[in-house]
């Protein structure tokens, strides 16, 4: 799996820095779930801590707060790779402390 | 479907693909399967390289195991989707399908072998809470599973975290068992790309 890191670093720049018809700030922001106003911010807390939890009602005060469905979709794409990435890095850091010694 | 882009948002040459893939599979496309193909460049495309890598490129852990794992971490996040996309990916890799369903509802007595137990108790933990520490992983070396099998979850880990929850907050159609076996027959073959 040598290219793993690399296709994963490939995902973030391309959904963070790429086109998009969300801006980059707001793309960012999900993928942090930090610095979106309501109700984009409840969506996107809910993508990363508790997606199951998701309704129909949610994604539509995305809509309704201007959000068009593109946008809604690279919002919802940014948190959660935002939330799998951070998972990720804890748990490779917790890797690294357990190994540090070896 | 939540969006209706998602659902029915896509170019000529793909609501083909779909057609063909409704024909030949006598099967409802399945909405995962609508998502990676909705601008795939901007999420399909990336995604598939990423998720092709940890479940189909090189590793110890054979792709029943790695199947396994998705569909524990999809039970983790509550995600019905996955849970039932991946157990039947899993049971077709293993050719076994008790063993997936003993993992799946009760890790400590399944009859599988220990490191595996011990690395699926710690994606178990890292997916519910979205942390682990050193001791957690200190307990899965010393179970047996080697430094890069850790690694090599973990990467399993991430795409299913990714793919989860996209599938809830998306709202995905979860279609009956048949259309399972169906996209299972076709990762088995194929892979995610």
């Amino acid at each position: 799996m040598s290219d793993i890191r690399q296709a994963r670093r490939a995902l973030a720049s391309r959904i963070l820095e790429g086109d998009g018809k969300a801006s980059s700030s707001e793309r960012r922001a999900a993928f942090n779930n930090s610095g979106l106003a309501k109700p984009a911010a409840t969506l996107v807390d809910k993508v990363a801590s508790h997606a199951y939890r998701v309704t129909d009602e949610d994604i539509a005060a995305a809509r309704e707060s201007g959000l068009n469905e593109d946008q809604v979709f690279e919002i919802v794409v940014c948190a959660a790779i935002g939330a799998a990435t951070r998972q990720y890095d804890t748990a490779l850091a917790a890797l690294e402390a357990a190994t540090e010694n070896e | 479907m939540r969006l209706r882009i998602l659902d029915s948002g896509h170019g000529f040459g793909t609501k083909a693909l779909f057609a063909l893939i409704r024909t030949m599979s006598r099967q409802p496309v399945l909405d995962v399967i609508k998502l990676v193909k909705y601008r795939p460049d901007f999420y399909g495309g990336p995604m598939s390289g990423v998720t092709q890598d940890a479940m189909r490129g090189s590793s110890t852990w054979s792709v029943g195991d790695r199947e396994l794992m998705a569909a524990f971490v999809a039970k983790n996040n509550q995600c019905e989707f996955c849970t039932k996309a991946h157990s039947a990916v899993a049971q077709g890799a293993y050719r076994d399908g008790k063993k997936v369903s003993a993992v799946l509802s009760n890790l400590d007595t399944a009859a599988i072998e220990e490191p595996l137990r011990a690395t699926l108790l710690m994606l178990g933990k890292l997916t519910r809470e979205h942390a682990v520490d050193a001791d957690d992983m200190r307990a899965v070396l010393a179970a047996g599973a080697s430094r890069q099998q850790i690694e090599d979850a973990l990467a399993v880990c991430f795409s299913f975290n990714v793919i989860g929850r996209l599938a809830d907050a998306f709202g995905f159609f979860v279609p009956g068992p048949e259309a399972f076996e169906a996209g299972a027959k076709y990762l088995l073959a194929r892979g995610y790309r």
